[in-house]
């Protein structure tokens, strides 16, 4: 269903000489949702997103934004805002001027534009760190300011370029918690690059998969995952097992897989405990790796070294076959 | 403790050069600046009659004050020249091989001495000069400009000259570290060119400025020179001064001047640091 905010790239091209980093993607972004843009780097999803924020201008094609062709406008007239991977505050500035910046490049009086920015640095809990210059804060802090600054333009579109790639592991998971609950209270798109597939699960009400300069899969997070179209997407996405069967490819979750007395025999090559789970990975007898996700109680029950010949079974409902 | 001991060993070498090729010769004219002098010799003393006579005399007070001048106008100069041309630099070239190439441009000033150069300048701006010939030629002007040449305009105009490398230097240097996703941030809250300049780059500029200023302001004060070849030994400053006592063997005089001046300039580095923190451009 087409509603008023939504997000459209319509035969989008990025040249940049004779190299195409974006080659005619078409779609549809779901209006008022969290959208990641997952993909290895190279494969034009940076470049896609530079391109909606109007940093980077399209070779060929629109973007369309609330039905307007916003592709021939500044950055600041598109109704986008961006959060840059590095977050790019400026140094010279504390925390409120950094959010009241674009404010007062509108000519926005100083209590107007103080008021409004303090309002974005509840919503970020950053209240507290108004005055302080950013060399001061952690990474984290850092985020949540640049975020505030972001917003403070009351975007219906918010571009985030790698936000948390900056962040150590367990600060990327309480971040993203925190971006997800901004989402939802805004109620506006947010478009997400990364090439975290466990990121973009998380967060995502749909992943848009992109490989060389293409988008490969779109869709919700569960049906990418569990309906990869091609191997590209099984592969990257993880948890799958690409294999070869009757001529074509089939795609197989490896938690799917198990290790019992009968079916395919394989030897076991690597063995890594995982806590929940131990990944088993063994080569078949015409010399394919199979990946299985074994409990960690039943496969302590029956604890397998490498080397060890094993049967590898599934349940054959659970296979995908992939159309490339 | 012996770790400690290395340290200052490796210290001392850097530290003996600075006593005995800074620290020492500072002292000994201080030292000498409190000395008495009579026409025919000096004699070691402990008066301030030189610093009293040099207080009292109109003339310092003029020259001082010319000193400055200079040093304000080049600054103002090489400022307005060289953040530009380190702008153009820094933002618009981006080929590295082509600003390498455009840096070396800028140096050409210096690759003949500063004599020359400003000898060179002599038929370019004399009475019967290129630059008077041409406006005449021109009809711009009937009679030849007088001022082009043995004038404020001209010393100033070899200051600059010189100077304006010692501008664009730092600025650019300081221009070159500002992470470009600043601008991009800038134009993303809809920053126009020139409230990106103003708002971002200037500021962000300022150690960089601060360091250029620095060079210009004491060189400028520094310089003798210059100013006796482009004025034709028709105006002074500090230097000069200092020259001049030292030509008539007035060592004690030339040293409370050279006190004072360095006191002067270590003021207004002083003040100018109180502005901009450039600790972190080092």
């Amino acid at each position: 269903m087409r509603t008023g905010h939504d997000l459209e790239l319509v035969h989008v091209t990025k040249r940049y000489g004779e190299t195409v980093a974006v080659r005619d993607v078409s779609h549809v972004f779901t209006p008022g949702s969290y959208v990641c843009l997952l993909g290895p780097s190279g494969c034009g999803k940076s470049t896609t997103l530079r391109m909606i924020a109007g940093h980077e201008n399209v070779s060929d094609g629109q973007i369309v934004l609330d039905g307007i062709d916003v592709s021939r406008r500044a950055p600041a007239k598109r109704g986008t805002a961006m959060m840059f991977q590095s977050y790019a505050l400026f140094p010279h500035l504390n925390v409120r001027d950094n959010v009241a910046f674009s404010l007062r490049m509108k000519g926005i009086d100083k209590p107007a534009r103080h008021a409004k920015a303090n309002a974005l640095l509840e919503l970020v809990h950053m209240t507290d760190y108004a005055d302080r210059l950013p060399a001061q804060l952690s990474g984290g802090q850092q985020q949540r300011v640049a975020l505030a600054r972001a917003l403070v333009t009351e975007p219906k579109v918010l571009l985030l370029d790698e936000p948390l790639s900056a962040l150590d592991p367990f600060l990327r998971i309480r971040m993203r918690a925190e971006l997800k609950r901004l989402q939802r209270e805004l109620g506006i798109t947010f478009l997400h690059v990364t090439h975290g597939q466990d990121e973009a699960l998380a967060l995502a009400d749909e992943v848009v998969v992109m490989n060389n300069a293409v988008i490969e899969q779109a869709g919700p997070a569960r049906e990418v995952f569990n309906h990869p179209r091609t191997e590209f997407v099984a592969r990257f996405m993880g948890g799958h097992n690409v294999i070869t069967q009757g001529g074509g490819k089939v795609a197989l979750r490896a938690d799917d897989v198990k290790i019992d007395g009968k079916g395919l025999a394989a030897t076991v090559t690597t063995v890594e405990y995982q806590g929940a789970v131990v990944s088993v990975t063994a080569t078949t007898e015409t010399g394919e790796d199979v990946l299985a996700l074994v409990p960690e109680e039943q496969f302590f029950n029956a604890p397998k070294s490498p080397g060890d010949a094993v049967k590898l079974a599934w349940d054959e409902g659970r296979l995908h076959r992939l159309q490339a | 403790m012996t770790r400690n001991l290395i340290g200052w060993l490796q210290a001392l070498p850097l530290a003996f050069v600075l006593a005995g090729f800074l620290v020492a010769p500072v002292a000994m004219i201080g030292m000498v600046s409190f000395w008495g002098s009579t026409e025919f010799s000096i004699y070691p003393a402990f008066q301030f009659e030189n610093y009293r006579y040099l207080f009292s005399s109109a003339v310092t007070w003029k020259v001082f004050f010319a000193t400055f001048k200079y040093a304000a106008i080049t600054w103002a100069l090489t400022l307005s020249i060289g953040f530009p041309v380190a702008f153009f630099l820094a933002f618009h070239v981006r080929s590295q091989t082509l600003q390498v190439a455009l840096f070396l441009v800028c140096t050409i000033p210096f690759w003949t001495s500063n004599i020359i150069r400003m000898i060179s300048w002599i038929p370019f701006l004399g009475r019967n000069g290129i630059a008077n010939k041409t406006l005449i030629d021109w009809g711009v002007i009937d009679q030849p400009l007088e001022w082009l040449l043995y004038s404020d305009f001209s010393v100033i105009l070899a200051f600059v000259h010189l100077y304006t490398l010692f501008m664009v230097v730092p600025i650019f240097n300081t221009m070159m570290r500002i992470d470009r996703s600043l601008l991009e941030a800038a134009r993303d809250a809809g920053a126009s060119g020139y409230q990106t300049l103003v708002h971002v780059i200037l500021p962000l500029t300022k150690p960089g400025i601060m360091i250029g200023t620095i060079f210009v302001v004491t060189l400028v004060m520094g310089d003798f020179i210059t100013v006796r070849f482009m004025s034709g030994s028709q105006r002074a400053n500090v230097g000069r001064l200092i020259s001049n006592d030292i030509a008539l063997l007035q060592y004690p005089s030339a040293a409370a001047t050279a006190v004072v001046l360095l006191v002067t300039v270590l003021m207004v580095i002083g003040i100018l640091l109180r502005f901009v923190n450039i600790r972190k451009e080092l």
